[in-house]
């Protein structure tokens, strides 16, 4: 099952590497990580996307991120009511023929059109994991010829 | 006033009561050997940086006080990881301050470099890389309080070069910094009152101990709660001394090497009162067959230790000691007798024991050194057969006279934990009860234990063998004793060569004079080289990954 954590560190170096040394251990690998500042300039926000193949692991993990100094707060957004985007840059390949076909689900999932050349479209679509997932459905007939995401943002609704 | 980085460390160091340290100098560290040079702390050279680790561990476990090791950058850091991690495993509080670097050379390649904020990081509680003096002070006082509180564990600072020359005004600061560090120590009322009402419908219920009831001062504690609901108490390895064991309602140790009456008890209750014990795999054996009718209270401090192995219905997190209060207030006694006569009858039906013929035995080396001593020595041990004869035919009736890497498993460890011990303990008698393979991995720290004067008796139960593998050989490897034989030097001669003292016993009439005349010696430190029976095993044992009632040579 996918986990999503949000997780309050101290803006430190280092920190990263002691979060991500959790996963790693126990053999799990992390599938989207997002790290900024926060308001405070002394903390960052991670948030952490996990495919838990065992949730007896995972609740390890919870309590080892909680152990570790510079954690400041560990929520598992899982379960709960909580808002979560990304943003995906994704080259297709166009023809004459395909070109109207992309700018038409552009066009239905408020995609931008960030580069328009001859031969391909680069769009830029903000969303939740939904959107994005449909995007990517859409797009899968089509040749890509570059996909780059963010890794997916989150924040309790609460 | 200003101060350079060294000597903020070591006024800093003496702000935090510090008296004694282990280590060793090298490039990186010697502006903070300078400052040492006329300061009031007392250095231990050592002869290995490793050993320097284990004696500031031997020193915590003794003292109850954090042990303090230091060491230059790149190899002296690298030889004190052993060290490190035994601590870590073992949950004792230690500060190892590592030298670094210069700053503006981290990162590349530089002589004597090693990246060990990174090495460390999964073995330590903490770790620090300071790379400002301004942030030292700071950096020592968060340390102190990580180490010594919560689960305690050990701490690496690290100190580039140009940091402790760098100079700053100098403050202590009176509190740590640590906003995301809270551990709880106050265990849940709620909880307590539930284990309590757990406790009162027991029918056989079992008390298993941990190292835990000793790092937070509970043996107290824990005897009255054994003595108000006469409820059997087994401990584990590292909780040895923490319940006397020459108490009635002792089953003494548990797990692979423990007694036949303990693991029968704890297969058989319908509750355990776990306190500061983590269910390691060498407590439990075969899991899914662990103790199937009873039902767990778990009191710990680390909220990741509980339901890790075995699902907890009672878990109060928090300190063993101030749980303890709360429970021993509330908590009445069961209507246990009939466990009480099963668990008797166990216990004269399985005694510990071996053949006691007129061969020379590690067992009755371990026998007479408790006798000899009064069972009031502090003992050390290595790893292996030594360690689980140690712990089998010693009873330890007090807190921190049993010093041993249980988790990590250190060969080597034994020694310079014992110099750390004696340092610690100056009017003790301390013992290693080591084997003639473990003690050869740090046998160099001889020279320091003759330059300090320690009287540490160390008995080498020598059988020429890796024993402990080569049980395993025998027993599950149909005795094909792969690389176990050693070809061992003359450790008496290595001894005087030292300037320690040294006796070998080859008879069993021997050992009670010997270990006597080790007793007697008290400038130096002494080697008794006992020759024991070579292919001697551990019993009772319990296979790897059976049921722990399924034991192996219970009987003598």
């Amino acid at each position: 099952m996918k986990h999503t954590f949000s997780v309050q560190v101290e803006n430190k170096f280092g920190v990263l590497a002691r979060i991500a040394g959790l996963f790693a251990a126990r053999g799990f690998n992390i599938e989207s990580l997002a790290v900024s500042p926060t308001n405070d300039p002394s903390v960052s926000n991670m948030t952490i996307v996990v495919n838990a193949p065992d949730e007896r692991i995972l609740e390890q993990i919870k309590k080892q991120l909680n152990k570790l100094v510079d954690t400041i707060k560990v929520q598992d957004l899982t379960g709960e009511n909580f808002i979560d985007r990304e943003l995906v840059l994704v080259k297709v390949a166009v023809n004459p023929k395909t070109r109207p076909q992309i700018l038409e689900i552009a066009q239905t999932l408020e995609a931008k059109i960030d580069e328009a050349a001859t031969k391909d479209l680069t769009l830029e679509v903000v969303g939740d994991q939904n959107k994005i997932h449909t995007l990517l459905e859409l797009l899968k007939p089509f040749e890509i010829k570059e996909i780059v995401r963010t890794g997916r943002i989150a924040m309790s609704r609460h | 006033m200003k101060m350079t980085g060294a000597k903020i460390l070591i006024e800093s160091l003496r702000r935090e009561g510090v008296e004694d340290i282990f280590g060793f100098p090298g490039g990186s560290v010697l502006p903070v050997f300078d400052a040492l040079y006329d300061a009031s702390l007392n250095l231990i050279l050592v002869r290995h940086e490793q050993g320097a680790a284990h004696a500031a561990d031997g020193y915590a476990r003794a003292t109850g006080k954090p042990g303090v090791c230091i060491a230059t950058s790149g190899p002296g850091a690298s030889n004190l990881v052993t060290g490190i991690a035994t601590a870590y495993m073992d949950s004792i509080p230690m500060i190892a301050i590592t030298g670094q670097v210069k700053t503006h050379l981290i990162g590349n390649d530089a002589f004597q470099e090693a990246d060990v904020t990174g090495i460390t990081r999964s073995i330590t509680k903490h770790n620090y890389l300071v790379k400002d003096v301004r942030e030292l002070a700071q950096t020592i006082k968060n340390s102190f309080h990580l180490a010594q509180s919560g689960r305690p564990g050990p701490v690496l600072i690290d100190l580039p070069v140009d940091v402790t020359l760098a100079e700053t005004e100098f403050h202590y600061p009176k509190t740590h910094d640590l906003r995301g560090y809270k551990p709880t120590l106050s265990g849940h009322p709620g909880q307590v009152k539930k284990a309590a009402n757990l406790i009162e419908q027991s029918k056989r219920p079992i008390i298993y101990a941990g190292g835990g009831v000793i790092l937070s001062g509970a043996s107290a504690e824990l005897k009255k709660l054994a003595e108000k609901t006469s409820i059997p108490v087994t401990t584990t390895l590292l909780g040895l001394g923490c319940f006397p064991e020459t108490h009635e309602l002792s089953l003494r140790m548990l797990g692979m090497h423990g007694t036949v009456y303990a693991n029968h008890a704890i297969m058989d209750s319908d509750l355990i009162i776990a306190v500061g014990a983590r269910f390691d795999d060498r407590v439990t054996g075969r899991l899914d067959a662990f103790a199937p009718g009873a039902k767990i209270i778990h009191i710990d401090i680390d909220p990741s230790a509980i339901s890790k192995n075995v699902k907890v219905d009672i878990p109060i997190v928090g300190d063993a000691r101030d749980i303890l209060l709360q429970l021993n207030k509330i908590v009445k006694k069961p209507r246990i007798k009939p466990w009480l006569d099963k668990v008797k009858t166990w216990k004269k039906k399985y005694p510990l024991g071996f053949k006691d013929d007129n061969k020379l035995r590690p067992q009755y080396v371990v026998e007479q050194i408790y006798k000899l001593t009064a069972g009031k020595a502090i003992i050390t041990t290595e790893v292996g057969q030594n360690q689980m004869w140690a712990a089998q035919f010693y009873k330890y009736t007090k807190p921190r006279t049993y010093i041993s890497s249980g988790g990590l498993g250190t060969m080597g460890y034994g020694f310079p934990a014992a110099i750390g011990a004696q340092v610690g303990k100056p009017k003790d008698i301390v013992c290693d009860i080591a084997g003639d393979g473990s003690i050869q991995m740090n046998i160099q720290e001889l020279a320091t234990a003759v330059t300090q004067k320690l009287p540490i008796k160390i008995a080498i139960l020598n059988n020429s063998y890796l024993g402990m593998v080569r049980q395993w050989q025998e027993l599950f490897y149909n005795k094909r004793y792969s690389h176990t034989f050693l070809k061992n030097p003359d450790f008496v001669k290595i001894a005087e060569a030292y300037g320690a003292c040294g006796i070998r016993i080859e008879r069993k009439s021997e050992v009670e004079k010997a270990i006597k005349k080790a007793l007697g010696v008290k400038d130096k430190p002494v080697i008794l080289d006992f020759i024991v029976e070579k292919e001697e095993n551990v019993f009772p044992m319990v296979p790897a990954g059976e049921a722990i009632n399924r034991m192996i040579g219970g009987m003598a």
